[in-house]
């Protein structure tokens, strides 16, 4: 028998029984659905963590004070505590050959107000080099001057969620807005950019590290961002940022120097395998419609005994029925995987058209996988009911029992 | 052509054992017109299902064209139901879902035959019994008699040596019956030898050689 001929028949079959093929197409469908969205969430996530930590710049060092260590042993009862960095610090970094240049951050929230409206926003202190370091777009106006890191300036950037707040459409350069209890210069706008990493750059308020320091009463930096001369150097500007801090630090090594590599590395990873997962546990429910299948050609095995006994009475030996059988199995999870992969994909773009800055995709390996698993699952779920049918007698099959 | 000697059959029905055949020996040459014959359970179908390959003999040789196919493997023995055996049954056993067309063909689509020599052949089956403008209808849409015709042009599409009628008239009215059983002896005269199991004695002694059987066992 032609292979073709084969796959004719087994459509006359599934033709034949219309509601029972088109419940076990949408079981295979949904299975298959599942898998293609489940696996572009993570895929998502994964591409949308590379965009975030891209936006932050190139050859970026992330210096956090504080070192991860294990506490409560013997000896040292206790673990050292680390020491704040501070714009000391960031100035003597500021000396190493291998830093471009670096952005210290001081964070904090705080009521921002003009006139009558007020808001309570992220207020972010550091200096010129942010705009360049985190790779920051002005609508109007200027960023942060160029001046000694510890000088307090009254002057301050608004994001653009909070300029319209706060303005309207009033133009808010050279106006004054009191955050918490002082006072500072609007100089600057930035341009609309959404969220990053989790801070929402429209609702910031940006001002000069030393003036943040004097709000929140703190002596200390969050974080210092280093940009290093180039990609080659960045083991080197690590070690030299270590060296530089340990020796303002009597001799501790009290911090902790992220690459941004290193960081998107780790998340690739983590969010790699969060997508094989989450493939994982949709290719269940693609087992559960392998096992729907079975049923149903056991059921279509019950109901076309005669036929497999006239099919036998004309001539088609044991293998010949197993192969039609597992043909219309094959054929059933290949349509309900396509169904799937359609109803897969129609899904990503809907749900891109609602969360934009988020790319929804499917890898390229999960639809592959998917469509495979669908196959690979119908025959073996088929291979039970096609051997029955093969093993029917007959001359019984052909009474119908 | 068919020689069958000192077959057995037996089935256990109900704990008792039951002879389907007890010790029957048969010689039938080839362009034979047989009837089979005798009251329910007399093994007229277990013969003819013995003859058609169907059913496995627990006892006994049977010989097709001179060659032993009782230890036959599965494979071919569906090889030799295949070429050399048709079949026409009572309740035809067309599949519902296919035309009249694509009913014949199925043989010959089972058998791997190309295409257009598929559709040639399945053309003058159809032509031979006068179905020529009913190919594309399905059966629930034929007369009784129009798909125990359908049933035979699938039998002898494949061009057997043998035809196996099971009580080929049985779910037919008397006028449709004798047109089918026209049908059969026009066959058998254009070679194919024919063995006809029915209960109409009327029927049966149009056939060359009457087999009565009762209890298994051929009695003339």
């Amino acid at each position: 028998m032609h292979i073709n001929d084969a796959i004719q028949f087994a459509f006359h079959a599934l033709q034949g029984y219309r509601s029972r093929t088109y419940l076990m197409l949408l079981a295979m469908a949904i299975g298959v659905a599942s898998v293609v969205l489940l696996t572009s969430l993570g895929e998502g996530a994964r591409l949308y963590v590379t965009q975030q930590f891209s936006s932050l710049g190139t050859n970026l060092l992330i210096v956090l004070p504080g070192r991860s260590e294990t506490t409560g042993g013997m000896p040292p009862v206790m673990g050292e505590t680390p020491r704040d960095l501070t714009l000391q610090d960031v100035q003597a970094l500021q000396r190493s050959r291998y830093v471009k240049q670096l952005a210290p951050i001081v964070v904090g929230a705080a009521p921002v107000s003009y006139q009558q409206l007020e808001r309570e926003v992220m207020i972010m202190g550091s200096t010129a080099s942010l705009f360049s370091v985190r790779q920051l777009i002005l609508s109007r106006g200027q960023f942060l001057p160029e001046q000694e890191i510890t000088r307090a300036a009254p002057v301050c950037v608004l994001g653009y969620t909070l300029n319209k707040e706060l303005f309207g459409s009033l133009s808010s350069l050279g106006k004054w807005v009191r955050v918490s209890e002082y006072r500072c210069r609007v100089i600057g706008v930035l341009e609309e950019e959404g969220v990053s990493l989790g801070m929402d750059m429209g609702e910031v308020l940006i001002m000069p590290a030393a003036s943040a320091q004097a709000l929140f009463n703190i002596n200390s930096v969050f974080r210092v961002l280093v940009e290093t001369r180039s990609q080659d150097e960045m083991e080197k500007a690590r070690q030299d940022v270590i060296e530089i801090i340990s020796a303002r630090h009597d001799g501790e090594d009290d911090i902790t120097v992220l690459s941004q590599d290193a960081l998107l590395s780790t998340f690739d990873r983590i969010l790699t395998a969060l997508t094989y997962s989450l493939g994982g546990i949709a290719a269940i429910s693609l087992l559960v419609a392998g096992i729907m299948i079975m049923n149903v050609m056991l059921v279509a095995a019950a109901q076309r005994t005669a036929e497999i006994g006239l099919l036998k009475a004309l001539g088609a030996p044991r293998k010949q029925i197993i192969i039609l059988f597992l043909t219309e199995s094959a054929c059933l999870s290949l349509l309900g995987a396509m169904l799937g992969l359609i109803f897969g994909l129609v899904g990503n773009w809907v749900l891109q058209g609602y969360f934009p800055d988020f790319p929804f995709q499917a890898p390229d390996w999960a639809l592959w996988a998917a469509v495979g698993v669908a196959l690979s699952t119908g025959i073996i779920f088929g291979l039970l009911p096609a051997r029955h049918a093969a093993n029917l007698d007959p001359v019984l099959a052909l009474s119908g029992r | 052509m068919i020689k069958l000697e000192h077959v057995a059959r037996t089935f256990k029905v109900g704990g008792e054992l039951v002879h389907g055949l007890d010790d029957v020996s048969l010689d039938i040459k080839a362009g034979d017109y047989i009837s089979i014959m005798g009251p329910s359970g007399s093994g007229k179908s277990t013969l003819l299902n013995a003859i058609g390959l169907l059913d496995k003999l627990d006892e006994g040789r049977y010989l097709l064209d001179g060659s032993d196919v009782t230890e036959l493997s599965e494979l071919e023995q569906a090889r030799v139901r295949r070429e050399k055996i048709g079949f026409v049954f009572q309740t035809f056993h067309l599949i519902p879902r296919l035309t009249a067309a694509e009913n014949v063909a199925l043989p010959l689509t089972l058998a791997g035959v190309d295409h257009d020599e598929r559709e040639q052949r399945v053309n003058e089956a159809l032509e031979s019994l006068s179905l020529s403008n009913r190919g594309h209808h399905r059966p629930d849409q034929l007369s009784g008699g129009q798909r125990q015709r359908v049933a035979i042009a699938r039998a002898v599409v494949t061009k057997p040596v043998v035809l196996l009628a099971d009580e080929p008239t049985g779910n037919l009215d008397h006028a449709s019956g004798i047109e089918v059983i026209n049908i059969l002896e026009d066959l058998n005269q254009r070679g194919i030898t024919l063995l006809l199991v029915t209960h109409d004695i009327e029927l049966g002694e149009r056939a060359h050689r009457i087999i009565h059987m009762m209890d298994g066992k051929v009695l003339s």
